[in-house]
């Protein structure tokens, strides 16, 4: 055990940000509290509700079991850099198209997963959506029209 | 969650030394150890992170089977065209398992020392007595809520269940898990409770799970993964089967059968009971139906989780059957 903070180097959304963190402080609470990037959510903390949901290099994973440490040297994406230049990305347009959420606490990892599913290739049918997104909890229960953002994103990226 | 030393091993050897020392535990996709050492189960004093090192996460699949880096990560193996084809079985079990970012996030070889979900496990500041835990301190499970525990395997001292996938499908084609040079059969890497829970695996201070080799056999190739569930996706099995098939010629007799538990056991489950009363015989409903309930002989439950027992075998003939109907 120790108390020495180390030096961690971060590059997210295409910023580099230079912390000193204690080995334990996870990429969820270093974007939340250390860098003020609130926009990606802290729900079970536990890896069980996706609300964390993130991309580091171009795969969605949950910041809340990453050590920000092992973070250090990777390319990570929040839901702040998904925009480009003012335009909503398409996912973040199909959900509001959509309506594909209620209180909205769940959206930001919904909209980090769903942007990772289309991009594996897994929102090929409603069924395929349903299975690759239910790392995405939503107590409110918006599920119909979160698969119906999906599916318009997947047919829009694939025209 | 405690803090600890973090140290970003620059070699698979420094790492396997470093981790060899006391309280010292490896970091691989921190899907298991993160979120226990939150729960206060695990309490390293070092972190050993080998997430970054280069050339363990190799799948290769060749004719006499399949061998698979440590660090693969669940997401790439699952999603494998020669894993899928060749091993549906594995595919199957890796995607049903857990969800995208946690298969993305999560390796091979840490999942191989996935640790069990018992609630009393997980939670020591409400239940001090766990015998898995604290050696000799008791079992709150037995007596308490049972509905998750193991009706195979367990013993007076532990009735925590496996909650994994992978590797009951493991267990069925007869994997191997490499320790460095040291071989060891999937089957025997993971260990009974005895009177030993906290001993869950044949593993040594000093030594780190390098690779998993899955032998190539037409049962394999006709295999698939049943998970019964209380949700339909990203839950832990209620019952699981990993089954291969091989007929004869003929189309109808069975050759070789394979059949593994999941979501019954303190340990990945192999049912050879079942294997061998159906090998030889005609792939028929019936028959297949009354060996099924071999792969429960000796089970035991605790109240709660007495529908494991009425559940398994109908699992486990299910899935030979689809595997038959697909003959």
């Amino acid at each position: 055990m120790t108390d020495t903070k180390i030096p961690v180097h971060l590059e997210i959304n295409g910023r580099h940000h230079d912390l000193q963190i204690e080995p334990r402080v996870t990429l969820l609470d270093a974007l939340r509290d250390r860098l003020g990037l609130t926009g990606t959510k802290k729900g079970c903390d536990h890896g069980q509700c996706g609300a964390c949901t993130v991309h580091v290099d171009g795969e969605r994973v949950l910041a809340c079991l990453t050590l920000a440490a092992q973070a250090e040297g990777r390319a990570i994406t929040t839901i702040e850099g998904l925009a480009r230049e003012g335009e909503l990305h398409p996912v973040q347009a199909a959900f509001l198209e959509q309506d594909a959420f209620q209180c909205g606490y769940c959206t930001p990892g919904q909209i980090m997963s769903a942007v990772a599913c289309i991009r594996e290739g897994h929102a090929g049918s409603d069924e395929e959506i349903r299975e690759y997104m239910a790392g995405n909890l939503c107590r409110c229960g918006a599920y119909p029209h979160i698969v119906a953002a999906v599916r318009q994103a997947a047919l829009e990226a694939a025209q | 969650m405690r803090d600890f030393s973090y140290l970003r091993a620059t070699s698979a050897e420094a790492a396997r030394q470093a981790a060899a020392l006391p309280g010292a535990m490896l970091l691989a996709g921190g899907t298991t150890l993160i979120d226990l050492a939150k729960c206060g189960v695990a309490q390293p004093d070092t972190l050993v992170d080998i997430s970054h090192l280069k050339g363990l996460d190799r799948i290769e699949v060749g004719e006499r089977g399949a061998t698979i880096g440590a660090l693969a990560r669940m997401g790439h193996v699952a999603d494998h065209a020669d894993i899928k084809s060749r091993f549906p079985a594995v595919s199957e079990a890796l995607w049903q398992a857990a969800s995208a970012q946690i298969r993305n996030m999560a390796t091979i070889g840490g999942n191989l020392m996935q640790r069990t979900r018992c609630p009393y496990f997980r939670d020591p500041s409400n239940f001090s007595a766990c015998n898995k835990r604290e050696p000799g301190s008791g079992c709150s499970a037995i007596g308490g809520v049972t509905r998750g525990h193991a009706v195979l395997g367990a013993s007076e001292a532990c009735i925590a269940m496996y909650p994994g996938d992978l590797a009951v499908a493991l267990v069925a084609f007869d994997a191997i898990v490499h320790l460095g040079e040291r071989r060891l059969l999937v089957d025997d890497f993971f260990l009974l409770p005895g009177e030993t829970p906290d001993r869950e695996h044949a593993i040594e201070p000093g030594e780190m799970v390098t690779a998993i080799e899955i032998p190539s056999s037409a049962a394999a190739r006709r295999s698939t993964y049943l998970k019964v569930r209380d949700r339909q996706s990203y839950e832990f099995a209620a019952a699981s089967a990993a089954v291969g098939l091989e007929l004869e010629a003929d189309g109808r007799t069975i050759r070789d059968l394979r059949v593994a538990l999941g979501g019954v056991a303190t340990k990945p489950w192999r049912a050879r009971a079942v294997e061998d009363a159906l090998k030889g015989k005609v792939l028929e409903p019936d028959a297949v139906r009354a060996a099924s309930l071999l792969a429960v002989e000796g089970a035991v439950d605790h109240g709660a989780n007495h529908y494991k027992i009425e559940l398994a075998p109908r699992v486990v003939a299910r899935a030979i059957l689809k595997l038959g109907d697909a003959a």
